[in-house]
Formats: structure tokens, sequence, C-alpha cells
């Protein structure tokens, strides 16, 4: 019941956005979020936005799954 | 440019990790992840493989179509037969059976029953037939009922009167604390469910980690999120590090979405539940609140079918907490099987006793 | 024709059949054979072992991004004919026409056909015409048959895949399952998905020229991958196992499924070919793809083990293998 994936705004009217997906978009709802902008990647779910996806933490994410230094001596 | 999906299913650093856990020699440790999409995403990366048999990962009850009751179902079908109602659901339900038959064999013989990808589109279909009556199939847990309180709140708005939720909405927190106290259970620690998580934040967490000693990971669903939450999971119960991490920090705030627990505290509050396989865990349900009895199937439709007794003999309880294996079920492959399951561990294709049946592990 | 409908009338027999026959399928398909008029087409085959197939088509909607029904009837039953390492040469086809159908409609599959039969270099020769009341058959249902020889020197068969074989794909999966989805279920997503529908003897044509080292040949339509390599792997009794990094996949279908939650490996395919052949056929077989434009995504996705037997495996980016089962009934969105 989690499927969700993030998407990344690409236009935004009153109560929906235009999110794009891997080439392809859909309407979703905004309206359990507050302040998304076009260029914001959103965690799509059963149509709607849930969350907004935090770019830095994201990166550094990335990079500690790279880097796997953390883990490395466990 | 980073599409945030392709990152965490990094070939490279999947293996990496994958080593560091098959070459794991350490004690033996039980985790039970409880989120259907984790169940999913562990069988479609082919994650059981990758460990060893000192790391134990168990699939708890978290998949809300699989613990989804045969009498819903059941009230689900007497509601599509009648010539004024139109049935939108999530595909999800579509072939879970209930006593006789299933929503997708009622489909078959000719029933308005129609998928739909969102509650909110189950709205627009109402919308679109003002003749009808539009029932959506309201499951799942907190993650999706936010969604379907919104569309009870759009109703409201826009004066719809031909829209209603059939609710079966469950919630986590008093099924995780069933599985924590069960002195049977050994349980070491969680793999906490990333987009619940998303919504109503990490405290329970830190509760269950408090209170009862248990560690825990808040785990997205991509490979390297789970390989990774496995890995620092198993190491902090290792080192007897009681604590909540949050993995999935890129999208789980410690507070949660509380725009959406707003919106699904004004539409729904808690109620006792029935769990296909394991039975009633009190306050583990959401029902609409009497505010908005306009739009509760419930309700608005009397003598719908009611709880019936748990098949006899159903091991699903155990078998989900990990103490049993299918085997030692007396249902399992006579009178449980995928085509007629009983309990939840059947219903799902990645249920442990749908999987066990298919390929004997 | 003054109608722009078809009615009844138009199926039983008289002036008007014969009107839409010649106005309509004799206009578009016009060949030699199929002029003599009779109720039967007559000609010669050439020597050698005729390949024979049949198929039904009742896709809805009719027409959508990529082709409509009547090509994706010439296209699957000359697939099926290539798939048998035969030549296409003749197809007949009957319509079934649900009572109402747009007559402008039924000329623009006609004319799809008969585009899509002449590039093929085969001639549709016979057929029929029936039209049922409405509600009776959705707008309009097709079946084709087709004849073929089968190329000298050629056994292709699905049950000739062998442990040390390769398994090949002429291009990216999904591509027509995904898009007649979108279209049916009026999912409102904005997306450049198409259908693949394509004719693949020419291809077949270049790869059996040079070599006749190929065991297995078969199109992944309905079911998709998954469940054509399970048919294949239950017919040679072998076990087949694909790597997940190397299936050719375009960003779209990937977008399309994660997001409603479906594996393009069960999603349907009508332009492409599952190719199983030795290794030492590999090399020769993938330059003839890659110089033809519509395999030129082709890939080496998998191999065929002995054991473990009638089953089909995936390693996945982890390195962990999962199983890939067949499907049954169809894929549905999902949110779990």
């Amino acid at each position: 019941m989690c499927l969700g994936l993030p998407g990344k705004v690409i236009k935004i009217e009153a109560k929906t956005c235009l999110a794009e997906i891997l080439g392809v978009s859909k309407e979703i709802s905004i309206e359990l979020l507050k302040d998304v902008s076009v260029g914001d990647y959103i965690l799509i779910h059963a149509g709607c936005a849930l969350q907004k996806l935090d770019e830095e933490e994201a990166l550094k994410t990335i990079e500690l799954y790279k880097e796997l230094k953390a883990i490395a001596n466990a | 440019m980073p599409n945030y999906i392709d990152e965490f299913r990094n070939s490279q650093a999947a293996q990496k990790m994958g080593n560091i856990l098959s070459n794991y020699k350490g004690p033996l440790v039980s985790i039970m992840e409880v989120c259907g999409t984790h169940t999913m995403s562990i069988f479609k990366y082919g994650i059981r493989e990758l460990l060893p048999p000192e790391i134990k990962l168990i699939s708890g009850p978290g998949c809300p179509v699989c613990v989804t009751p045969s009498f819903y179902i059941n009230a689900a079908i007497e509601l599509s037969n009648k010539k004024d109602v139109i049935i939108a659901t999530f595909g999800d339900l579509m072939r879970v059976p209930g006593g006789k038959s299933s929503l997708l064999k009622q489909k078959s013989e000719g029933k308005d029953i129609r998928v739909v990808y969102s509650p909110l589109d189950s709205l627009e279909i109402a919308r679109e037939n003002p003749n009808k009556k539009v029932v959506f199939l309201s499951i799942g847990f907190e993650t999706t009922t936010p969604i379907e309180a919104l569309s009870v709140l759009k109703a409201k708005e826009e004066g719809i009167t031909n829209f209603s939720l059939l609710c079966a909405n469950k919630t986590m927190p008093e099924a995780l604390k069933v599985l924590t106290v069960d002195k049977d259970v050994s349980l070491d620690g969680y793999l906490y469910p990333g987009h619940v998580s998303a919504i109503i934040g990490i405290a329970l967490y830190e509760e269950m980690a408090s209170v009862y000693g248990i560690p825990g990971i808040v785990t997205g669903f991509e490979p390297l999120d789970i390989l990774y939450a496995i890995i620092t999971l198993v190491s902090n119960i290792n080192s007897k590090k009681i604590v909540v991490e949050n993995q999935y920090s890129r999208i789980v705030a410690k507070e949660g979405n509380q725009i959406a627990l707003s919106k699904m505290y004004e539409v729904f509050e808690p109620c006792d539940a029935v769990w296909r396989g394991i039975g009633n865990i009190p306050l583990s349900g959401q029902k609409m609140r009497n505010k908005y009895s306009e739009f509760d199937a419930w309700e608005l439709f009397k003598d719908l079918p009611l709880q019936e007794k748990e098949a006899v003999g159903c091991l699903c309880g155990e078998i989900l907490k990990g103490k049993r294996t299918p085997k030692e079920c007396k249902l399992f492959s006579g009178i449980c099987t995928p085509e007629n399951p009983v309990g939840a561990c059947m219903v799902s294709s990645e249920g442990t006793c749908a999987a066990y049946y298919k390929w004997g592990t | 024709m003054t109608d722009n409908k078809i009615t009844l009338a138009y199926g039983s027999g008289g002036k008007l059949t014969h009107d839409l026959i010649n106005n309509i399928f004799l206009k578009h398909f016009s060949n030699d054979v199929l002029l003599q008029g009779n109720d039967a087409a007559e000609f010669e085959l050439p020597v050698g072992r005729i390949a024979f197939t049949t198929d039904s088509f009742v896709v809805s909607p009719i027409f959508f991004k990529g082709g409509d029904i009547g090509k994706l009837a010439v296209c699957g039953t000359v697939n099926d004919l290539a798939a048998s390492g035969a030549k296409p040469l003749y197809l007949s086809c009957g319509f079934i026409l649900e009572e109402g159908l747009p007559i402008e409609e039924l000329e623009r599959i006609a004319a799809s056909m008969g585009e899509t039969a002449t590039k093929c270099g085969v001639k549709i020769v016979t057929g029929d015409t029936k039209v049922v009341q409405k509600g009776a058959a959705d707008k309009i249902f097709i079946n084709t048959a087709g004849i073929g020889i089968i190329t000298e020197g050629i056994q292709i068969s699905g049950s000739k895949a062998v442990p040390g074989d390769k398994v090949i794909i002429t291009g990216n999966i999904g591509e027509h399952g995904c898009s007649i989805l979108v279209e049916r279920e009026k999912l409102n997503l904005v997306s450049k998905i198409e259908s693949d529908c394509a004719p693949l003897n020419k291809v077949v044509e270049d790869v059996l020229e040079v070599t006749k080292e190929v065991h297995v040949l078969r199109d992944p339509t309905r079911g998709g991958l998954a469940t054509t390599l399970n048919e294949i792997a239950a017919q040679s009794n072998v076990g087949i196992k694909l790597f997940e990094d190397k299936i050719p996949i375009s960003d779209e279908v990937r977008g399309i499924c994660e997001l409603l939650g479906l594996d393009p490996l069960y999603m349907a395919n009508e332009g492409k070919m599952i190719i199983i052949c030795p290794e030492i056929a590999v090399a020769a077989i993938m330059k003839a793809l890659k110089s033809n434009q519509l395999s030129k995504n082709s890939a080496v996705i998998g191999e065929v083990f002995e054991a473990p037997a009638k089953r089909v495996m995936i390693k996945t980016v982890t390195g962990g293998s999962r199983i890939v089962d067949m499907l049954v009934g169809d894929q549905l969105p999902r949110i779990c």
C-alpha cells in the first residue's frame, strides 16, 4: 500500500500539478502539501503528492550508499 | 540529472552491500518488515537470496489488501449487484476471494466494477454519473487513508451526494505493539515502512525503542535502501544500540505530514478491526466519523454482510509473526490454496504461504 | 455506398455486401489472386515445408498510437509465420463487424491492412465478412490465417532450446501493452508511448541469411516476454536465466509501469522477436539485427540452462535472483 515514486513538478495549477516520472507525466493532487513549486520533486502515491523530496538529503544518501564507509567495518 | 530513482538502484553499490550481507557470520538476528510494498520489493530484487541463514527476515502483516477480511469482499460484491451502484476500487482488491466469488469474477459477469488509480478518480466517476451511486472500496494504511479522506472532504465541499466509501482502513501502531509484546515472537528489530512514516512521522518508533527495547530503521523501497537498512539494523542489534534511525530522510520528516494527518483525523476515527487470518486487533482500524456518515457506505447501505467467524485452524497470525511455518498449518494446501485462500498469507502472491505453495521456500 | 454506418444488410450477401467488398476490400487489398473472385483462392506454392497459422484480433481501442487492429492483424500473422522460419506468402482475413460501425473506420482499417501487406510482400487473397447486431461484437473482430514456405535447412521450434544457448530480444519491451493500457483505461498519462506493432519477416530473413543456427523464434505478444519464455522453457524442458540490466526498455515503459505497479516483463510486444541460438551464432545474428531499423536495439538478455527445468529466473541489479512466473490473467494497476 506504499507504492510511491518521486516525480518532478513541471507545471502547477491551483490544486494539482503536472509531475514527470521517467518521461511520463501525470496530473497529481497537491492538496496534502503546501508551497509546492515547479522544479520540486514530490513523492507520488495513488494520484496524490504526499511529501516533498529533500534533495540535499537525497544526495547525502546517494553518497552514503556509494561510499559505504560507515558500514565497511561493521 | 538525477531522477532519485535509479541512483538508489545502482548495481555496483547493491552488489557490494549484498556481499557484506552474504559474508555476515555474527549471531542470529530476527528482523521484521511490516509493509506489503517492502515484501514486494524484497521479492522483486531477489534480496532474500543474499541473506545468510544468520539473518532471519520475517514478512509481517503489512499488506492492507491481504489482511482485508472475506466479509468485506462479500459486502463489496453485494453492492455491485445493485443496478444503480458503480464500484470503484484499487486493482489490488480485484482478485482477493470472498466467500464464493471475487470482484474480478463479478466484473466478468457484467457488474459495473471499475479499477481506479486514485480515490480521486472515483470522485470523478461520481461527478460523471449523477444517477448512479459510486462506492469506493477504501483500504490502506496511513499512506493511503489521507487521500481517501481528501476525496470525502472534496465531495462535501462540492455538494456531491452520490459518493461513498466502504471502509476497511487500518493503522500500524496497534498491530506493531501486538507483535512486539508477544513473548513467543523473537524479534530483534524492525524495518519500518517508509511511506507510512512519511505521513505519521517517527515518534511511534521511538516509543517502540524506548518502551519495548526494539531498534528499527525507517526504510525506503529501493534495493539500496533495503540492503543498507538491513546491514545497519543488524549492526545496531549486535552492538545493542536501541535506536531508531531514519534511513529514508529524503522523504520522511520527523513530524510526518501534518496536513495529511489533520485531514485523516477530520474524516476518520479509530475503531476495532478484523485482520484476515489474525482476528480482531483493538483500535487498529479507521472508520468514518458520524459527521461524514452521508459518505459512509456501511451507513448508507444496510444489511451488508458483517464479520463471520475466522476459519478454525488458520495459522496466519502465527505465521505472520514468524512463530510457525506454512507446513505446520492443517489448512495449508488442502482447504487453503492460492485459488481459495483462507488467510492473508495465502492471498498475496508474495505472502509466506503463497510463496511456499508455489516454490517450496 | 451512401450510408455512413454498417447495417445488418451489409452482411446479407446481397448488393450491399458486394459493394462493401468492391469499394473497400478489393480496393485496398488488390492483387491478382484476390481478383479471381471465386469462393476459394487458387495459387501454386513453391516446393517446401508449409507453415500455416491463424489468429483472431479483438483489441480495444481499434485505433491506437502506432497502429490499428488491421495493421495488428497482418503483422501478427506475418510474425507467426516468420517465427517458424517461413517466408510469409498469402493471408486470408475474416471480418465480424458490429452493426453501427462507421464505414469510414472500416475503410481506414482496410487501407492500413493493404499498406502493411504490401510492405511485407504478402497478398491477402481471400476473405469473408459478417455483420452482427449491435452489442454482439465490439466494433470489429478480425481473423487472419497465413501460409508461408519454410526456408530450406531451417528447423525452428519452441522445443529446441538447449543448455548453453543465448537468448536475444530484438528491441525494447512492453511498448504495445503499455500504450494500449494507457489509451484504453483513459489513464490521463502524458507520454510519447506508442505501440511497436511491426512486421518482422524481413528481420528474420536477414538473420536466417547469415546463419541457420537458430533454435527458437517467437514473438512475445500477450503475456509479454515472461510468459513466452516460460512457454519455451516448458516446451524445451530447460531453465532460462535473464539479466535485468541487459533487457532493453524505454523510459516511457519504465515510467508507466513504475507508476502503476506493473511489470514490463508481462506487457505485450507486437514488433519484437525472441531469438534463441547457440553462442557461436550470436555475433553474426546481432550484426544482422543491428543493421535493421526495426531491430536496432537488439540485445543478448539471457542464457539457457539445464536446471531449474521449466523455470525462468532473472538476475536483478542486486545480484540476487527471483523467479519469473507465467502470468495468470491480466496485470492490474496496484497501490501495494
